[in-house]
């Protein structure tokens, strides 16, 4: 499992560069203009020279190799410049976002935050209440606990976030004024007080995304469980005279968690993905509006860092996930 | 007009007079943007949202204010011929500026800051989204401290460009002295807090989210601004703006509710805040393609002048469809209070507006009536009429994507098909369509299709440059890689001859009277341009919130230092 | 023996279908997508009027329920009432449900075969593993939004001669959503490919020689099939609500063209005054995603035999 686990990491060097390459490529030949949001006052010959002082006058390959080498050289050196106070980097040119002409990966760190507050708070909260449903849907399958966690799951995942985010909105702010429609990202919290503060501004988005988030994973949870309830294994089991309870929770759970462990594998970068309908109903601000302001602004070095970023996080989880499946079935062999 | 002005502003001052006791006095202000400014810097964003932003900071010699009159911020007084501060040849114009104006640093105000902006923004390899402000200038220098000499190039008869409106505001020399051209980005702390003369300070800048500010301790009035601190946030849709203005009271003000108007008397039923607007020269219209953009013609030759429109090219085909169309009706529909019928693509200041109501009225029978005339008969008998040599009119209508826009898509392709024309919709996400991207099909100057839809307006209160753009030589081509502003293709001597004559015109009824016929070239004589509404703006202000006085022909927040908390 | 089997002489159908029918949510859920399938598409016919006519004189009329509770503006020229610019909800329900569930079922089933294709060639030969799965890493990681803009400039255009407009961006939209939702599918496929392979009857299935296609084919497709149902439904609400966002971005149907999603995003803004306008599409979409979820559950139960015996 060691040496599949590092072959894997060397190769996904190689996949990554050809992943850099193939999103560049896209994001190149992709219509659009950084140019677009401008006032149509502006005239044309300002707008093209606005556009050769971000560099868009050279070629693609260029501009590809330079983002490469700020990403993979300038930016680490302004890292580690950082963390001992060297001086590595001599002041080289770092990745510009060019909305805001200033460093992508300053932006990128005032944004993980409310990420992580927001989105990657009720990503943990879905997993935790999904699981527990899952499998006490399966073992109570047709029970009303199953029938309402079916309906509810359901209705969770299909109805859009642009309309239960707004509904909640309008219910607990307008109506009630409960918690704030509005996210404050400048709160800090130091005090029981503030605390309190983030826990009413998180309450709505956290609620509207891990409904989403266990909606999913709990279906999972539950037909895989499903599958494993019915095998022969249980019933030998349960004729050794194991109790019910270490059949279900050691036994059937664990052959049960591949599915699982895959789509919660999916989903980890995802939350670093932003969710970006959420974030921009409750103007959380998070990583998720910042691609989206992006793409729609066609700054190509913030979408591209942040897809990148987000392409080493999903290559990195799916190897977790592998490692993984081997743990829960050591029958799986790679070598 | 302006005697009620000052009377309301009279009434307002009466109603909240012990409010502006001192600075600072009345705590904080909550200000939201739905679209979230990314800089503070207007040089290197020309974004609606990042100026307006830069203006509670950076502040210009002279701007305008809600009628579109110009007053004196840094400057003295607004220098005119008549007050010799304009030579009478047109070509050289000189401001003082305050005496004693400090930076929010505590430095004095120069004329050196003024050339130094200058500077800034005709550096080489900036990319300074200002430029037009700053064409024809031959130096900026400054003749003493308080003192800045403008010589132009040329005659100017507008020489109000550099250093007037929120698009052009003064920088401190010392803090952008290593920032000029191809250095701009790297000055990453001068482009998200600049220090100005503006009544706030920038704190804490968080890009395409949240800006604080606290109030600037050297503001020229020590009386203002009433507000100790403030912030700025931006993100979200224009319904939550409204919404946490209007209902739930979060915030004070809200920027550009660009709503239906049931949508907007909705939440103002909230009764926290009330909805606000105002006038300026922003024209939704529908601009036709004189040239044919049908995808059998070859690359290269679509929507070029090599190739005249099959049928769009014939006027009384455009009347007939500009006839067609009931503009109260879009009015009601897409911005009520915010909106008023026109036939015209100048629409303010009242100089330059021409009285041009032709277009006002529906008028279906006469439509047919004249598409009959000119031939344009359904012969086979599919519903859809027909050009005398057999092609059937099928117009693909694009726009770009907003729930408004659609609505009169809607709208107005029902009216053309009941007057025998066969409509396809098709809308465009807003970023491909405004960008200037020459590999892109589907920008508003490649103009893939037979008619399109937006609007546009001029900074200021001269529409010089705005009607330029009409000229033979901006029609965008595959030579000018698509770049141009004369989407519609005409090309008229006689329009290039006015253009010219405008151009040496300083005398302002003969420079109104050029306008207007101009004007009314591209509008009620020829339909080139079809004109819809002419939009105001809404903005939504808090009911606690005192002094806003909404101004369509700066920025929004032009009057900050103003604002108070009134109980 | 845990060989369960999709081969079905005319007996065992019928054994399956008995079973099916026992299933009282996956005997309503097929009542329901019945009738709703009938709904938008004999419907029309029925109320022939067309969803995209403005009626301004009537905009803006409540449902009758609500017209004969509250006494508000209401009449049965517009049963479920009309929207801001007069156009007549029930139409538009009608009209929107057929692109939707068109979308949402093509995509989904797309999508599916993609990943199921994918997962089990990845998960069953080791040596297609790696490709297979760096490729599945490659797309996931593609920004969505420019992708499709790509899409859009290379083949709208073509799509719209060869198909016209309509048939034409259905195409694209529903291989846009299809090829950009497949790779969930296929990572869980190939998981559970993984660890059923090395089960003792796959094994000894090989054993005696059985051919890869008949061991995937009796053996392992039948037993991935629930987390492959789980996807089909979580898909098809998937594909019917990214439909609405892309209408929303601008990339999707003429604005003119109804459906679901877009209706209820529509809507959204005038919810507090008009909730049936958000209700009924948001109804509709959940109702039949339910229906789906409940028809897989009894599909499930009804080819496991281990259950039909009991």
């Amino acid at each position: 499992m060691l040496t599949y686990t590092i072959r894997r990491l060397l190769l996904a060097i190689p996949t990554l560069l050809f992943i850099a390459l193939v999103i560049f490529l896209l994001l190149e030949l992709s219509p659009g203009d950084p140019m677009a949001q401008m006032p149509m006052s502006i005239p044309p010959e300002v707008k093209e020279r606005m556009r050769e002082a971000l560099g868009l006058d050279q070629p693609w390959w260029v501009r590809f190799y330079l983002w490469l080498y700020q990403f993979f050289v300038v930016e680490p050196q302004y890292w580690i410049d950082g963390l001992f106070g060297t001086d590595l980097a001599e002041g080289a040119q770092r990745i510009i976002s060019f909305q805001s002409k200033s460093p992508v990966f300053d932006i990128i760190a005032e944004r993980i935050p409310q990420t992580l507050w927001v989105v990657g708070m009720s990503y943990v909260v879905g997993v935790l209440i999904a699981l527990p449903i899952g499998i006490a849907s399966a073992y109570y399958q047709y029970s009303w606990f199953d029938q309402i966690g079916t309906f509810i799951s359901m209705v969770g995942f299909s109805v859009p976030t642009f309309f239960t985010g707004v509904l909640l909105i309008v219910v607990f702010s307008v109506n009630l004024g409960w918690f704030p429609s509005i996210y404050d990202t400048t709160l800090v919290v130091d005090s029981w007080a503030s605390l309190g503060q983030q826990i009413k501004q998180m309450a709505m988005p956290v609620f509207v995304l891990a409904l989403y988030n266990a909606a999913q994973i709990s279906r999972f949870m539950r037909a895989s469980m499903l599958d494993n309830l019915g095998q022969d294994y249980v019933r030998t089991a349960r004729a050794k005279g194991m109790r019910e309870k270490v059949v279900v929770l050691r036994h059937v759970l664990r052959n049960s968690m591949i599915p699982v462990v895959t789509v919660i594998a999916l989903g980890v970068p995802q939350v670093f993905g932003g969710a970006i309908i959420t974030e921009q109903v409750f103007k959380v601000n998070g990583l998720g509006q910042l691609l989206i302001l992006a793409v729609q602004g066609n700054d190509i070095p913030m979408v591209m860092t942040l897809t990148f970023i987000f392409a080493v996080l999903i290559v990195l989880f799916n190897l977790i996930a592998d490692v993984l499946y081997g743990l829960l079935d050591p029958r799986i062999r790679y070598d | 007009m302006k005697i009620k002005t000052i009377l309301m502003g009279a009434v307002v001052g009466l109603a909240a007079a012990p409010a502006f006791a001192e600075r600072g006095s009345d705590g904080h202000v909550n200000i939201i943007y739905w679209q979230a400014p990314s800089t503070m810097n207007p040089y290197l964003s020309g974004g609606t949202k990042d100026i307006e932003a830069a203006s509670l900071t950076l502040e210009p010699l002279a701007r305008y204010d809600q009628d579109g009159a110009m007053v004196p911020y840094l400057a003295e007084s607004v220098p005119t011929v008549e007050n010799g501060g304009v030579t009478e040849d047109l070509t050289q114009i000189t401001w003082v500026i305050k005496e004693g104006l400090l930076w929010s640093d505590g430095s004095p105000v120069t004329a050196n800051d003024v050339v130094f902006t200058y500077e800034y923004c005709t550096a080489e390899g900036g990319g300074c989204a200002q430029g037009a402000k700053f064409v024809g200038i031959e130096s900026v220098t400054a003749a003493d401290d308080r003192t800045v000499v403008v010589k132009f190039e040329y005659p100017m008869p507008n020489p109000y460009q550099p250093f007037v409106g929120h698009e052009s505001p003064i920088i401190q020399a010392a803090q952008f002295a290593n920032c000029l051209g191809a250095n701009a980005p790297t000055c990453t702390d001068a482009n998200f807090m600049p220090i100005g003369t503006g009544p706030f300070v920038v704190t804490d800048f968080r890009v395409n989210d949240v800006i604080q500010f606290i109030a600037n301790a050297n503001y020229r009035d020590p009386a203002k601004p009433a507000f100790a601190t403030a912030t700025l946030k931006g993100g979200g849709d224009a319904m939550a703006a409204g919404r946490a203005v209007m209902e739930t009271g979060e915030f004070d003000y809200a920027w550009n509710l660009q709503l239906a108007p049931d949508v907007i008397e909705e939440l103002a039923a909230g009764g926290k805040g009330e909805p606000i607007s105002g006038f300026g020269t922003l024209v939704e219209r529908i601009e036709i393609n004189l040239t044919n953009p049908s995808p059998d013609l070859p690359e290269g030759e679509r929507s070029t002048v090599a190739h005249p429109h099959p049928y769009l090219s014939d006027p009384a085909v455009r009347e007939a469809m500009s006839i067609a169309i009931d503009r109260d009706l879009l009015v009601e529909v897409g911005y009520g209070q915010a909106g008023r019928a026109t036939c015209n693509l100048v629409p303010a200041p009242a100089l330059y507006a021409s009285d041009n109501t032709a277009c006002l009225t529906q008028d279906l029978d006469r439509a047919k009536a004249l598409l009959d005339a000119g031939g344009y008969v359904d012969t086979n008998g599919d519903g859809v009429r027909e050009t005398p040599d057999g092609q059937p009119m099928t117009i693909l209508y694009q726009t770009s994507t907003n729930a408004v826009r659609q609505d009169f898509q809607a709208l107005i392709k029902e009216w053309w098909e009941e007057i025998g024309l066969s409509v396809e919709l098709r809308n465009i996400d807003a970023s491909v369509y405004f960008g200037g991207d020459p590999g892109s099909p589907d920008t508003f100057q490649r103009f893939y299709a037979d008619v399109e839809m937006y609007a546009n307006n001029f900074p200021g209160t001269d529409p010089q440059a705005y009607l330029s753009a009409y000229k033979c030589d901006q029609i965008p081509s595959p030579e000018t890689q698509w770049q141009g502003e004369n989407i519609n293709r005409v090309c008229d001597p006689a329009y290039d001859a006015m253009i010219t004559e405008l151009g040496q015109t300083g005398e302002l009824e003969a420079r109104g009277a050029l306008a207007r016929a101009m004007n009314d070239y591209l509008t009620k004589d020829s339909n080139i341009i079809i004109p819809l509404v002419d939009r105001g703006r809404v903005s939504a202000k808090s009911n606690t919130l005192g002094g806003v006085v909404l101004n369509t022909w700066d920025s929004e927040l032009w009057n900050a230092a103003d604002w108070f908390r009134s109980e | 023996m845990t060989d369960a089997t999709l081969v079905k002489t005319p007996s065992q159908a019928r054994e399956i279908w008995d079973q099916f029918r026992q299933h009282r949510g996956a005997m309503i859920g097929l009542a329901f997508l019945i009738f709703i399938t009938l709904f938008v598409i004999i419907g029309p016919y029925l109320w022939d009027l067309d969803p995209t006519k403005s009626d301004i004189r009537n905009k803006n009329m409540r449902p009758f329920y609500i017209g004969m509770l509250f006494g508000e503006k209401w009449g049965w020229n517009h049963p479920l009432g009309s929207d801001n610019l007069g156009r007549d909800v029930l139409a538009n329900l009608m009209y929107g449900g057929r692109i939707s569930l068109a979308v949402g079922w093509t995509a989904m089933l797309l999508s599916l075969i993609i990943g199921t294709l994918v997962g089990v060639l990845a998960g069953y030969f080791k040596r297609l593993d790696g490709p297979l799965m760096r490729f599945t890493d490659l797309v996931l990681s593609l920004p969505l939004l420019p992708l499709l803009l790509v899409m859009m400039l290379l083949f709208r255009d073509a799509l719209r001669a060869a198909f016209g407009p309509e048939f034409g961006i259905f195409l694209l939209i529903v291989t846009g959503i299809g090829i950009t939702s497949w790779m969930n599918t296929a990572r869980i496929v190939r998981g559970d490919v993984l660890t059923i392979k090395e089960r003792e009857y796959v094994l000894a299935a090989r054993s005696i020689g059985a051919p890869s296609r008949r061991i995937i084919t009796r053996h392992l497709l039948p037993n991935v099939l629930s987390p492959i149902m789980v996807s089909a439904t979580l898909g098809l609400a998937t594909a019917i609500i990214t439909e609405s966002a892309l209408s929303f971005l601008g990339l999707g149907f003429p604005s003119d063209f109804p459906t679901w999603g877009k209706l209820l995003f529509d809507s959204v803004d005038r919810m507090e005054s008009f909730p049936e306008r958000v209700i009924w599409p948001g109804l509709a979409i959940s109702l039949t995603v339910l229906a789906v979820n409940y028809i897989g559950d009894g599909l499930r139960d009804a080819l496991d035999p281990r259950i039909r015996g009991r």
